[in-house]
């Protein structure tokens, strides 16, 4: 092998989201060597897909909100299978994440008095996300982009880590990446890693993922040895488009249900008044004219269920669509134009507009949009300390979307870009710290650089098929087997599938050569996704019950007396992946008493 | 029943596609490297609905698999898919089949003022230069309650310019550095005269960054064709908002004294000198002395 490029840093940051380069703002700032590797170019993120806002308790449309009723609208949300602590941290910590940004540079819309503004979400009790029109995501990842580059952060861009390493006593302590313009390795050594990777969805066919979003962060840790929880709770965004075909999954912002749009079926029914549960319906309309009135007084109506958390209405679409009563391309409507002028459709909600305009030649402003769920984020992740974001291997570090606890079995919409900023910030200054407390220099071990090396180059002189059709295949799979609503036969019947994937993954081959070869780069990402694929089928077949995101059809209530009470931890044991049970932390008195006050 | 069909074929190119769904398009794809190349064609079937960028991936996904293409939002929201289409800047993932004619090849090439890197992948790291050296937003001191207040019609401009998705079609199609490379280094092209206006205009900034625009950035090479404008994918007014009135703010500061004292009584923004505002600017530094005027040609 000839020589490699190396890099020598305290903290590396696998990851240029939101909560990656947040995280490389405090780490550098504590004087750490910080470095961050993404995949793409910088600011080319998911976090710019995210559309609606960012919720924090500022109590600025609603003075009566505060920390403790966004902790609890979240616990709920995550059906109270999130970790408590992270929830609370959350809860505490977003506003002035928030307010920091405006100190970097960021615009939200203000409300008259010239304060942040915020808007209604599902799940949320009072209006919460502070937003900018509906371009929240991309309006955070430039404001912690500039941020970044005026620091001085180092980034290396269009770079894929392919494995960490790790020392002698399991600790991590560097990664082996692959610069994809030149097909080059480059190792890095470090004190501290932090995981900042984001999804995994592009294990699913229909999602509203980017190709980055490959489960690299998963796989990365579980091949560190680090356990991962939860990873059966895939969420279903009810609202991705429909049509046409190669539009499919792409993200329709709550937003346009916050700002007054509602959900029919083909027989122009509000169908959701049919599925509202026990559990939300002392909060939710039972009449239209209720939900009606809401928009203009909250305090005195109930809201629409339109608004129900995610989980309850991407179920409640599916079972519309699965009764024959769904829209021509198996959607159904998200009808905004007969409820808001065209006027206030193009203020709100402009990049909707130009989206359906431009990809479907729809006008939302006359014509109801298709839609139907599309995946959209794992809830699961690195299982991770609350309080500093550890994993369970030494160095290593995790936040943002690839951590799991904080949002339990569901997410909250506004809860992601709140997530980011408030883990990211802890992970950036926890790893720093890790890292500032070791001394003398780290050494690779060049055993397992070289294997790695070995083993990435593999694919050119394998005889196998193309990735794509691998990819396609494990796609249909999960798409088919391991989505919304699953069942044990058809989750068995999925993991003795990934078995021939994983027989097929590594005889895939490559043509051409290194130099920007994306048949290469997918070949090496697929083996990310078969890692988080295992994890999502192994948790959903022991999980059996239904909660949040994760639906059984032959399970069909939740236990709350046993799987209530336990996060699922996939581990890697001699190569395959072993999934149990492991006791949920426990929430202290005083939170617990913010659920029993009959809220 | 059949006039309604007949009737909608005349109308969309689409109906006109799913009622003959077995014909193909040929795309002509640019293919090489920085030491050259050439287009080569691929016929594929066509499919309805589909944008630029779906049929890329379905020649990558069956006969090209190592065609290098950059995308990831595939919704026009992260700038990543930039290319020539039929010679015209433009979105893959934003550009319909259907809008392009169909019974020709349809050209895609790499943005022209960037060198190629392999394929339709250019490398953009001058964009990521320029970025770099934009004097940071400098903020006074938050209100007693911790917040800042500012009126939504202050921050309406900043917001226009802040839709930008970076995607470096405007930088790619101004002519001051599409037909002349060494500009590069003097300009900082239409998306960073965008940004400084946004941060020029922006209510909490206390920086003057006019001096360091004209010497450093370049500003007097634009002579406002507009064609920046024309090609932005989010629509902004980049000429017309953003560099016009950047351009007028320049000029007064440097020779308007009422303007100056105007500026001053207001109270918004102490000027500060270009050498201190160049220091919070350190990648820009190795840029010669002898250009530091650089934009008072137009003046
Ligand atoms: S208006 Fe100015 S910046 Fe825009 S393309 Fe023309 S010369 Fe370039
Ligand atoms: S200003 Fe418009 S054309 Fe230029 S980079 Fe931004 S979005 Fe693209
Ligand atoms: S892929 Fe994001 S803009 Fe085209």
């Amino acid at each position: 092998m000839p020589e490699l490029e190396r890099h020598d840093v305290d903290v590396l940051i696998i990851g240029a989201g939101g909560s990656g380069l947040r995280a490389a703002i405090d780490a550098s700032a504590t004087g750490a060597r910080t470095a961050v590797v993404c995949k793409s170019l910088l600011g080319k993120a998911h976090t710019v897909m995210a559309e609606g806002g960012v919720a924090a308790a500022l109590g600025n449309v609603w003075p009566e909100d505060n920390w403790e009723v966004h902790f609890r609208d979240t616990m709920r949300g995550g059906k109270l299978l999130n970790n408590w602590r992270m929830a609370q941290l959350h809860a505490q910590e977003a506003p002035e994440r928030v307010l920091e940004l405006e100190e970097w540079g960021a615009l939200f819309d203000r409300t008259p008095d010239g304060r942040i503004l915020q808007r209604d979400f599902g799940g949320h009790r009072y209006a919460r996300l502070a937003h900018v029109g509906d371009r929240t995501g991309l309006e955070l990842l430039r404001t912690v982009q500039q941020r970044s580059v005026s620091l001085g952060v180092e980034v290396f861009m269009e770079c894929k880590i392919i494995r960490l390493l790790h020392g002698p006593s399991g600790e991590v302590n560097g990664a082996v990446g692959l610069w994809r313009e030149s097909g080059r390795f480059v190792v890095f050594s470090a004190k501290a890693v932090v995981l900042a990777s984001g999804g995994i969805g592009k294990t699913w066919k229909f999602t509203s993922n980017s190709w980055e979003s490959t489960g690299d962060g998963h796989a990365l840790a579980l091949w560190a040895g680090a356990d991962l929880i939860d990873m059966e709770f895939v969420q279903f965004h009810p609202t991705g488009m429909v049509w046409p075909p190669s539009a499919r999954g792409i993200l329709v912002t709550e937003g346009v249900r916050g700002d007054g749009g509602v959900l029919r079926n083909s027989e122009g029914r509000r169908f959701m008044f049919d599925y509202i549960p026990d559990f939300y319906a002392k909060e939710t309309a039972d009449s239209e004219a209720e939900a009606d009135q809401w928009y203009g007084n909250k305090r005195d109506f109930r809201r629409p269920p339109e608004l129900l958390p995610r989980d309850e209405v991407a179920r409640s679409i599916n079972a519309e669509v699965k009764a024959g009563r769904g829209s021509p391309h198996g959607g159904v409507f998200l009808d905004i134009a007969s409820r808001r002028s065209a006027e206030d459709i193009k203020r709100r909600l402009p990049s909707m507009y130009h989206q359906f305009k431009e990809l479907a030649d729809v006008d939302i402003t006359s014509e109801p949009m298709e839609v139907g769920p599309t995946c959209h984020y794992v809830m699961g992740g690195v299982r991770v300390d609350g309080d500093t974001t550890a994993s369970t291997v030494a160095g290593l570090y995790a936040c943002g979307e690839v951590a799991g606890g904080m949002h339990g079995a569901n997410r909250l919409g506004g809860n992601s870009l709140s997530d980011l900023l408030v883990f990211g910030q802890r992970a950036g200054r926890y790893a720093a710290e890790h890292a500032l407390g070791i001394k003398g220099t780290t050494i690779v071990d060049e055993a397992q650089v070289d294997a790695v090396c070995n083993e990435a180059l593999g694919c050119f002189s394998a005889e196998g098929e193309n990735p794509y059709a691998l990819h396609q295949d494990l796609q249909e799979t999960m798409q088919a087997l391991v989505g919304i609503i699953r069942t044990e036969s058809e989750l068995i019947q999925a993991k003795e599938r990934l078995e021939g994937f994983a027989e097929r993954a590594a005889a895939v081959s490559v043509e051409g050569h290194r130099q920007f070869n994306p048949g290469w780069h997918l070949a090496l990402d697929l083996q990310s996704m078969l890692a988080v694929a295992n994890c999502t089928t192994g948790s959903a077949i022991e999980r059996k019950e239904s909660r949040g995101g994760h639906t059984r059809d032959d399970y069909r209530e939740s236990d709350p007396d046993h799987f209530g009470k336990v996060n699922m931890v996939s581990r890697l044991h001699d190569g395959v992946v072993e999934v149990s049970e492991s006791p949920l932390p426990t929430m202290p008195e005083e939170l617990q008493a913010l659920f029993e006050e009959g809220h | 029943m059949a006039s309604t069909t007949e009737q909608a074929a005349a109308t969309t190119n689409e109906a006109a596609q799913s009622a003959a769904p077995r014909r193909s398009v040929t795309l002509r794809l640019w293919r090489g490297d920085a030491d050259g190349g050439g287009l080569v064609d691929y016929e594929v079937p066509a499919l309805e609905g589909e944008v630029v960028l779906d049929v890329v991936h379905r020649i990558q996904a069956t006969s090209a698999p190592d065609l290098a293409v950059r995308w990831n939002c595939k919704a026009g929201k992260c700038g990543s898919c930039s290319a020539e289409i039929n010679g015209k800047p433009r979105l893959m993932c934003m550009t319909r089949m259907s809008t392009l004619p169909q019974d020709e090849p349809i050209t895609v090439s790499p943005m022209r003022t960037f060198p190629v890197i392999r394929d339709l992948v250019t490398d953009v790291s001058y964009n990521f230069t320029v970025a770099a050296a934009i004097p940071a937003f400098s903020p006074g001191p938050r209100e007693a309650d911790g917040t800042y207040r500012m009126a939504q019609v202050d921050i309406d401009r900043s917001q226009e310019f802040r839709k930008c998705i970076e995607c470096f079609l405007c930088q790619n199609v101004c002519h001051v550095i599409r037909d002349h490379e060494d500009n590069k280094q003097y300009y900082a092209g239409p998306r960073f005269l965008a940004r400084l206006a946004e941060l020029e205009m922006h209510p909490l900034d206390n920086l003057d960054r006019r001096r360091y625009i004209s010497e450093q950035m370049g500003i007097g090479l634009c002579n406002i064709t507009k064609c920046c404008t024309e090609v932005c994918p989010e629509s902004i007014h980049i000429t017309d908002n953003a560099i016009i009135p950047l351009k007028e703010r320049v000029v007064d500061a440097r020779y308007d004294p009422v303007a100056w004292l105007g500026r001053k009584l207001l109270g918004r923004k102490p000027p500060k000198s270009a050498t201190a505002v160049a220091a919070v600017a350190p990648l820009w530094r190795d840029r010669g002395a002898e250009h530091a005027g650089a934009g008072s040609k137009e003046a």
